[in-house]
């Protein structure tokens, strides 16, 4: 038997605390991170049992869901999100675990902050009560989104009992053409694979298109794995991680640095393992990608059209179509480019880094928001906001017309006051165009910065270079 | 944790794909820092009209299917969000058992350690039952979970998979966190080891 292994079999295989007879395993948990949505029916648990948290220095809190995105010196009107992170905050107090309150300058989207302090590294294991816990797979990390019984489970004993996925790749050969990013890269994968084609799969991604990526990039393509129907999504670990981690607050101090990252390097797949699965596209193919639907595979190119939901042989899809298109108020074979918009929303854990950021201030820069569009930039962090005005991007995005934010999730997902409203349509650089995902009545396409940026000038849905 | 053995109720069809976590429960009734009390908001957009009537073509809100508690569905139930919201919603509801050809994975992992039995079928199967949930208040099953079988209304029976270790805590009621903590041993010497082999 070949003892040739793939990334996420090493990363399995290295934190195996206990072995059932059935398969299932008991493994470690490095990492852990919390937010106010998903942990206090863990933490309320906890008490009832009388447990305290089995490692609290593993763990790292910060309220990202419900925070106002507007000026925070004034209390928070929604009572339901002020209790919530008010008990985050209670929380953290009782049971010893560091958080990032809601003023800290590091408070920002748990994924964004996660990364941006080292607290993520490649050959770990982390988890949060949230699916885009994805992200952290740029690194070379088993990283993946648990239910609130499982955020309890690892508080209390740091391990989660799991059952191993299948190992799949996904190959992207060549470089990407000018214009595409990474978000269309995801998008495309998405749309090939559908929605439930990675589920009970690990994927690699793998390919010059990804390697070629910047972390920022990487880390949008890993954030939608769970899109594509996989818990994880991994790439390899290389001198762009360890370039991007070198310094970090959290990550190993110089000394024990260069042990961490021989190691690191150990972390890919080794030549002759076995993929149950392969997928492999080419880079040239992929387009700059738009959603028309309310499902992440519901997407087709700039220059597309809306599809028509009689050409779909399958009845359950067909259904499925009709039902999408009336929801979103389409028309079957309209052209993508003719949709009006008159919100955009350039944010979440997918695309909030300062990348994205500089991507769509180079976009507005120079130019006005349509008459009619709301457009909201808000940075995924508060240090990723600090460090985009130092750039002078908020000076143009305001110059533009945007408006800019603090750091929070705001429009990706209707928990705060930064909602669409019923029948609003937004172009949204978020993951997710689920039915009322944005607000109850919201219409969704999501698209890259770039893109959202320039259907916020144009009022339209649009491709960049179409842009006068 | 609620044990689950034997359930015998109507069966409701839902004939959709792709039912994700936010038709379940959107993420604005998430606020609640409780387990309890989702279910007034369960399948929220679908099942109420804009402004709080039912919607008389949901199938929850037909008498014949007001007290199902089992949910017939279609491919990649519980896609998108880890919120376990979804799987309280549905429990808070009185739905106990959901089958379908396929579910997500995290929806699927969040749902047994609530007592919830989702049972994954072939397609043929599922369409045999989504026909057979469709006779309203004569859709009667009763699910086996110790014989892994369901006997439709026409005593049909079909037999289903279901893991082991699952099916044990779920007839049982036992709580995960319990049984880890009896390897604490295990735990404390995979830590000594790995401090050793990575010390940063
Ligand atoms: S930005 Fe959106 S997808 Fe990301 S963690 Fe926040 S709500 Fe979830």
């Amino acid at each position: 038997m070949s003892e040739a292994k793939t990334l996420y079999d090493k990363l399995w295989d290295s934190h195996i605390v206990d072995q059932q007879d059935d398969g299932t395993c008991l493994i470690y948990i490095d990492r852990h991170l919390v937010h106010e949505v998903t942990s206090p029916q863990a933490f309320e648990g906890m008490r009832n049992d009388g447990r305290s948290v089995r490692r609290p220095e593993l763990t790292l809190a910060v309220a990202d869901h419900n925070v106002p995105t507007t000026d925070r010196s004034i209390r928070i009107e929604d009572d339901e999100s002020r209790i919530q992170i008010e008990a985050l905050e209670k929380n953290c107090a009782d049971f010893g675990l560091e958080l990032y309150s809601m003023n800290d300058i590091r408070q920002g989207i748990c994924h964004v902050v996660g990364p941006e302090q080292g607290f993520t590294l490649p050959g770990t294991t982390l988890v949060c009560g949230d699916s885009h816990t994805a992200t952290h797979g740029a690194f070379g990390s088993m990283s993946f989104g648990i239910g609130t019984s499982e955020v309890e489970h690892v508080l209390a004993t740091q391990t989660l009992l799991l059952t191993k996925c299948r190992n799949m790749r996904v190959t992207v050969n060549g470089a990407l053409p000018a214009g595409v990013t990474a978000k269309d890269l995801i998008l495309a994968v998405i749309g090939k694979i559908g929605t439930a084609g990675g589920t009970g799969a690990a994927i690699e991604f793998c390919g010059e298109a990804f390697t070629s990526l910047s972390m920022e990039g990487r880390m949008t393509v890993c954030n939608m794995t769970i899109e594509g129907g996989a818990r994880v999504g991994l790439i390899a670990p290389d001198e762009t991680t360890f370039e991007f981690l070198k310094g970090r607050p959290k990550s190993p101090k110089a000394g024990a640095w260069e042990a961490a990252v021989e190691f690191w390097k150990t972390l890919k797949t080794d030549d002759g393992a076995v993929f149950e699965e392969e997928v492999v596209m080419e880079a040239s193919d992929i387009k700059p990608q738009v959603t028309w639907g309310t499902s992440p595979e519901d997407v087709t190119t700039i220059d597309g059209n809306v599809p028509n939901p009689a050409d779909e042989p399958d009845e359950n899809r067909r259904n499925k179509m009709e039902r999408s298109l009336e929801y979103m108020g389409l028309d079957a074979g309209m052209a993508m480019k003719d949709i009006k918009i008159n919100t955009t929303f350039i944010g979440s854990c997918t695309n909030s880094r300062l990348e994205d950021m500089r991507a769509a201030a180079e976009v507005a820069k120079g130019r006005k928001v349509a008459d009619g569009v709301q457009a909201l930039v808000v940075p995924g962090s508060g240090l990723i906001k600090e460090q985009a005005e130092q750039e002078g991007l908020d000076k143009i995005f305001i110059e533009a017309g945007f408006e800019w934010r603090e750091a929070g999730c705001s429009m990706c997902l209707a928990m705060n006051a930064d909602k669409l409203k019923p029948g609003e349509r937004a172009a949204s650089t978020s993951n997710r165009n689920f039915e009322g995902r944005q607000g109850p009545g919201g219409r969704t396409h999501l698209v890259s910065p770039a893109m959202a940026a320039a259907a916020a000038i144009a009022g339209h849905l649009t491709d960049v270079n179409d842009l006068d | 944790m609620e044990k689950f053995d034997k359930l015998t109720s109507v069966a409701a069809p839902l004939p959709l794909i792709n039912v994700d976590t936010d038709m379940i429960i959107p993420a604005r009734f998430l606020k609640t820092i409780k387990r309890t009390g989702l279910g007034s908001d369960l399948f929220s957009t679908l099942r109420f009209n804009e402004d709080g009537s039912d919607r008389e073509d949901f199938v929850l809100n037909k008498p014949a299917y007001k007290d199902a508690e089992i949910l017939v569905a279609g491919d990649n139930f519980g896609c998108g969000s880890s919120r376990e919201h979804a799987p309280w919603a549905l429990m808070d509801y009185g739905i106990k058992c959901v089958i379908a050809p396929s579910f997500a994975d995290i929806f699927f992992n969040n749902s047994s350690k609530n007592g919830m039995l989702l049972i994954k079928l072939p397609q043929e199967q599922v369409d045999k039952l989504m026909q057979d949930a469709d006779q309203g208040a004569n859709s009667t099953f009763t699910v086996d979970l110790e014989a892994q079988e369901i006997t439709g209304p026409d005593g049909e029976v079909i037999k289903f998979e279901v893991d082991a270790f699952k099916k044990h805590c779920l007839l049982n009621g036992l709580d995960d966190i319990g049984l880890t903590m009896q390897k604490d041993q295990k735990i404390n010497d995979y830590e000594e080891r790995q401090k050793a082999a990575q010390p940063w």
